[in-house]
């Protein structure tokens, strides 16, 4: 764990940034998270090529901070929605899902009121076209509005994954599920 | 000097807020609303006496913090 004051970030192989509200989501979610000292120090690292996962808010704090490209707005719904919702793992080509089959289908908790992901045509066609979608709603799944139903995108490099649904809340029985633990498995086989 | 800033989204972006807000004036029976977009007005204090420093500022303000340009427009507003 790294106090948001610090400034530096251990040597490790993998950046979490959880879920969970910063400052208040005051402005915008993820907003003055993305100007903290550690986050600094986090987009350094990041641009030099060490893995980062953004979770939820973690997601928010990455786009905020660019980077990843887009924006996540307010749910189309104005609702906080909390709740499993079906996805589909669309790309296995990252050190995030190569455990994954493609086009799996899986289910994860999505728990967030600003979890509605938005890019301009030209962004979403570049995304698509590079294979940095990662996960998409499932058909009829789609809980917050999401342009083309994304859940989860990489960065161009392919080190940096933002997605608002949680697989780590599903890792184990005892939590409902385990459609998340192939991530984490991926994860440590490769950067193990 | 005061400045005031809109923020607001740009156009083509969807705006859930805006539209409940639409709905709930239609219902009240206000018939002749359309389209209804929410935005944010912040008020500042700047220590800055020249117009143009003052705007400036307020512009690398907005990019860097106050708006998110990837979905948000912002106007000035400076009250001497």
């Amino acid at each position: 764990m790294v106090w948001h004051a610090d400034s530096e970030i251990p040597d490790v192989d993998l950046i979490v940034l959880p879920g969970g509200f910063a400052y208040g989501d005051y402005l915008r979610s993820g907003a003055m998270a993305a100007l903290s000292n550690a986050m600094r120090d986090v987009i350094d690292k990041a641009q030099k090529g060490v893995t980062v996962l953004g979770i939820c808010n973690g997601f928010q704090v990455l786009t905020e901070s660019r980077l990843l490209p887009g924006a996540l707005m307010r749910n189309a719904g104005l609702k906080f929605t909390c709740r499993g919702v079906g996805l589909e793992v669309n790309e296995t080509q990252s050190v995030f899902t190569r455990k994954y089959d493609h086009g799996q289908r899986v289910v994860f908790p999505v728990a967030n009121g600003e979890g509605n992901y938005y890019a301009d045509d030209e962004t979403l066609d570049r995304l698509e076209g590079e294979g940095r979608v990662v996960f998409r709603y499932a058909d009829g799944e789609n809980p917050n509005g999401s342009v083309r139903n994304i859940a989860g995108i990489l960065n161009e490099k392919r080190n940096v994954l933002g997605l608002m649904p949680h697989p780590e809340r599903v890792v184990d029985p005892l939590l409902g599920g385990t459609d998340g633990r192939a991530m984490f498995e991926s994860l440590l086989e490769g950067l193990g | 000097m005061k400045a005031r800033v809109f923020v607001t989204l740009k156009t083509g972006v969807l705006d859930p807020q805006g539209k409940a807000i639409g709905h709930a004036l239609n219902g009240l029976g206000f018939r002749t609303v359309g389209e209804v977009r929410q935005g944010k007005v912040i008020d500042l204090d700047l220590a800055e006496k020249n117009e143009t420093a003052a705007r400036a500022s307020l512009r690398e303000m907005c990019e860097k913090l106050l708006a998110n340009t990837v979905i948000e427009k912002y106007e000035i507003e400076l009250k001497p």
